[in-house]
C-alpha cells in the first residue's frame, strides 16, 4: 500500500468526510445528490425494508443471558431508528430458550412507537396465546427446508411441524394478526448438507398457502454463495409472488453480502439482519452469526436504495448492546467508526 | 442475472498479499520485528503449496519507511519458487526497482493513486511526478525484460479527498496501461465502495482499459469487499486481490479491518464454481500459521467458522 504511517495524523477531517458522503449518512431521502444517483444499478428495488431480527435472532444465540431492562431498552432504541420491524421475542418455552424467558415481560415493556411492527415468534397455539394476551399484534413462525432440522430444532417432521404452523396461522388470520413464516436451512443444512431448492419452494409454498404473508428465506448456516442463493430464489420465484419473499443471510462464511445483492439483484426488497451482527452460530463454535443491520445499511445506501433508517443511530443502538452485553460488535462499519 | 452467467471467468488468478504485513496499520507499526524472515518465508512457501499463482512476496522500498519490509531481499532469495507461481515485488523507485532485480525478481509492482492529495500524502510527490518515476522504472523494466504490474489507490474513494470520480480513474489506469503495466489492479483502498459505485467506476474504465488487464483489490473496512468483488466479476473482472487471514488493518480507521480475507473469497469462488486451482484447506493452515505468528486472530470468517475455537 506505499508508505503510510505518517498518513494517519494527516487525516483529520476523516469522520467528517464520511458524514458528508452516503457512505455513512442520514437516511437517503433528501441525502441524495444528482451524482450519486447515477450509480444506483439498474433492476434494483427502490425501496428495501429492513427487518430487525437482532433482540430475538441475535440476542437468542448469545451465550449471556442479557437482562429484561436491556433488551427493552434495545428495542426502543432501534425504534426510534427509522425501522419498521422489529422482533422482539419468542413465545417458546423457557426450557428451550431460556434468553426468551422474559418474553412477556419484554413484550409488555416495550414502547410501540407508531409506524413501527413488532413481530413475535410463535412455535406453536400455546405462545401464539400467550403472545396476544401480552400485546403482540404481528407473529412469526419458524418452519425449516431439512428433515433432520426440522427433528432436531423443534423435535418434529416438516410435516407435523406444518400442522402446528397451519393451527396457528389459521388463529392469527381470524384475529387479524399477521403471520410471517420462515424457511430455515434454505442454501444448506448443519446435518444434510445441500438443501435442493425444490425442498424449500415447497417448504415456502405451505406456509404462504396457509396463509403467511411473507416468506423469509434464512440461510441459517450462512454456506450460500451468490450462486445457490440464485439458484434457490429462481425456484421458489416460481411458485410465490416476489413481494412476499424475504432474505435472511447469516455471515458465518463472510457471504452475506454478495448473497444479499444476488437477491436484490432479482428483486427481493425485504432483508432480515440483526444490530451488531448479534447471535452467534450454534453450528460453528466461534463463528459468527447474522449479518450486522449497520453493514446491510452502508450498502444500501451506497447502492442508493432508500431505507427508511438512520445508519448512525443503528450504530449508537449497537454500540450500546454491544457494552451491555460486554462483547465487541460484528459490524465492520461500526468497527470503522467508534475508535474502539 | 443472465449477465452473471455469461460474465463469470472460468480462471481466476488470485492474489495473496504478505505487504498487508507491513507497516501499514499501527498495530503492524507497534509489532515491528515480529515477524521474522523465516517466518515470512514459510508463509510464502505455504501459499505457493496452496495453489496460488500469484503471491506478492514484499517490497522494495526503504526500511525507512516500512521497517516491516527491511528484509526484502532475504525473502525474496529464501522463498521456494514454485513453477508457474509469480512473486512480484513492490518497486517505489527505481533504486528499489534495481534492488529487486539484484535480488532476483521477474515482476514488479509500482503503487499509484486516483487522488492528487493521497499521492502527496502517501509517496510524498504530485500524481505528475509520480508518473515520471513510474516511467523510469518501466522504461528499465522493458530492458531488462521484467513485467509490471500498477495499482490505482482511492478508486472509490479517497481519505483526504472524498469522492474520487470514475473518469479520473479511468485517466489514470489508461496512464499506467499505456507507459506498459500489464495488469492494472483497482484499489478501494479505505474500503468505503460499494457495489453501485464500483460498478460506474469500472465501467469508466473499461472504456479505456481492456476488462482483460484490470483486477480489483478491495478493502473489507466496511464490511463491503465480498459485495463490491462480486460486482466486478459480474462486469467480466477476473483478477482479484486478496490476503490470507484479511491480513493487514487499515491505517485510516483505527481498529477498522483492511484487505478481503482469501479463505472468503475462494469460498465464494468454489460456491460459484469458478475454478481458482486453491486448495481452501491448505490456505486454511497458512492463514492459521500466520495468525499464530502474529498472536492475532484471523479476520476471515471461513477461518472462523472452521476452526472450532
Amino acid at each position: 500500500m506505499g508508505n503510510v504511517p505518517s498518513a494517519v495524523k494527516h487525516c483529520l477531517s476523516y469522520q467528517q468526510l464520511l458524514r458528508e458522503h452516503l457512505w455513512i449518512g442520514d437516511s437517503v431521502a433528501g441525502a441524495l445528490d444528482p451524482a450519486q444517483e447515477t450509480s444506483q444499478l439498474s433492476g434494483l428495488p427502490e425501496f428495501v425494508k429492513i427487518v430487525e431480527v437482532g433482540p430475538r435472532d441475535g440476542l437468542q444465540n448469545e451465550k449471556v443471558i442479557v437482562p429484561t431492562d436491556i433488551k427493552i431498552e434495545l428495542i426502543n432504541r432501534l425504534s426510534q431508528t427509522g425501522l419498521s420491524v422489529i422482533e422482539v421475542t419468542s413465545f417458546v418455552s423457557s426450557r428451550w430458550v431460556p434468553q426468551m424467558a422474559d418474553h412477556t415481560e419484554v413484550m409488555k415493556g416495550i414502547r410501540q412507537y407508531p409506524g413501527v411492527r413488532y413481530p413475535v415468534l410463535t412455535p406453536n397455539l400455546q405462545g401464539f396465546h400467550r403472545a396476544v394476551a401480552a400485546g403482540a399484534t404481528e407473529i412469526s413462525v419458524f418452519g425449516a427446508a431439512s428433515e433432520s432440522f426440522s427433528k432436531k430444532n423443534i423435535n418434529c417432521s416438516i410435516e407435523e411441524s406444518m400442522g402446528k404452523f397451519e393451527e396457528v396461522v389459521k388463529s392469527a388470520r381470524h384475529m387479524n394478526i399477521p403471520a410471517r413464516g420462515y424457511v430455515s436451512c434454505a442454501l444448506g443444512c448443519p446435518y444434510e448438507g445441500i438443501i435442493t431448492p425444490q425442498k424449500v419452494t415447497e417448504v415456502s409454498k405451505r406456509l404462504y398457502s396457509m396463509g403467511c404473508y411473507e416468506i423469509s428465506l434464512g440461510d441459517t448456516i450462512g454456506v450460500g454463495t451468490p450462486g445457490s442463493m440464485k439458484r434457490m430464489l429462481e425456484s421458489v420465484m416460481k411458485e410465490i409472488p416476489l413481494g412476499a419473499l424475504a432474505v435472511h443471510c447469516h455471515d458465518t462464511y463472510g457471504q452475506a453480502l454478495a448473497n444479499i445483492l444476488t437477491a436484490l439483484q432479482m428483486g427481493i426488497n425485504v432483508v432480515d439482519s440483526a444490530v451488531s451482527g448479534l447471535g452467534g452460530c450454534p453450528y460453528a463454535k466461534g463463528a459468527s452469526g447474522n449479518v450486522a443491520t449497520e453493514d446491510l445499511i452502508y450498502m444500501l445506501n451506497g447502492l442508493g436504495l432508500n431505507t427508511g433508517v438512520n445508519l448512525y443511530k443503528v450504530m449508537e443502538a449497537g454500540d450500546f448492546i454491544c457494552k451491555a452485553v460486554n462483547k465487541t460488535t460484528n459490524s465492520k462499519v461500526a468497527q470503522a467508526s467508534f475508535r474502539a | 442475472m443472465a449477465a452473471m452467467t455469461k460474465a463469470l471467468p472460468r480462471r481466476l488468478v488470485g492474489l495473496a498479499s504478505l505487504r498487508a504485513v507491513s507497516a501499514s496499520s499501527p498495530e503492524a507499526a507497534a509489532l515491528q520485528n515480529i515477524v521474522s524472515t523465516p517466518v515470512k518465508i514459510k508463509l510464502i512457501d505455504m501459499l505457493s503449496e496452496a495453489g496460488l499463482s500469484v503471491i506478492e512476496a514484499t517490497s522494495f522500498v526503504s526500511p525507512k519507511w516500512v521497517p516491516q519490509m527491511a528484509d526484502h531481499a532475504e525473502v525474496l532469495k529464501g522463498i521456494q519458487k514454485f513453477p508457474g507461481v509469480t512473486y512480484p515485488v513492490l518497486t517505489p523507485n527505481l533504486k528499489g526497482f534495481e534492488a529487486a532485480v539484484a535480488a532476483g525478481a521477474k515482476e514488479v509492482s509500482i503503487f499509484g493513486a486516483a487522488s492528487e492529495l493521497f499521492t502527496k500524502k502517501n509517496i510524498n510527490c504530485s500524481m505528475e511526478e509520480s508518473f515520471q518515476r513510474f516511467d523510469a522504472i518501466l522504461k528499465a523494466a522493458q530492458s531488462a525484460n521484467i513485467s509490471v504490474r500498477g495499482y490505482v489507490s482511492c478508486v472509490l474513494g479517497c481519505p483526504y479527498e472524498g469522492k474520487i470520480s470514475p473518469a479520473k480513474v479511468a485517466e489514470v489506469t489508461k496512464k499506467l496501461y499505456s507507459m506498459g503495466c500489464y495488469e492494472i489492479s483497482l484499489g478501494d483502498t479505505i474500503g468505503v465502495g460499494t457495489p453501485g459505485i464500483m460498478k460506474d467506476m469500472l465501467s469508466a474504465v473499461m472504456q479505456e482499459v481492456p476488462p482483460a488487464a484490470l483486477a480489483v483489490h478491495c478493502h473489507d473496512t466496511y464490511g463491503q469487499a465480498l459485495a463490491n468483488t462480486l460486482m466486478a466479476l459480474q462486469m467480466g473482472v477476473s483478477v482479484v486481490d486478496s490476503s490470507v487471514a484479511g491480513l493487514g488493518g487499515c491505517p485510516y480507521a483505527q481498529g477498522a479491518s483492511g484487505n478481503l480475507a482469501t479463505e472468503d473469497l475462494v469460498y465464494m469462488l468454489e460456491g460459484l464454481g469458478i475454478h481458482t486451482g486453491v486448495n481452501l484447506q491448505k490456505l486454511l493452515e497458512a492463514g492459521n500459521f500466520i495468525c499464530q505468528a502474529l498472536n492475532r486472530k484471523t479476520s476471515s470468517k471461513v477461518a472462523q467458522a472452521t476452526c472450532k475455537l
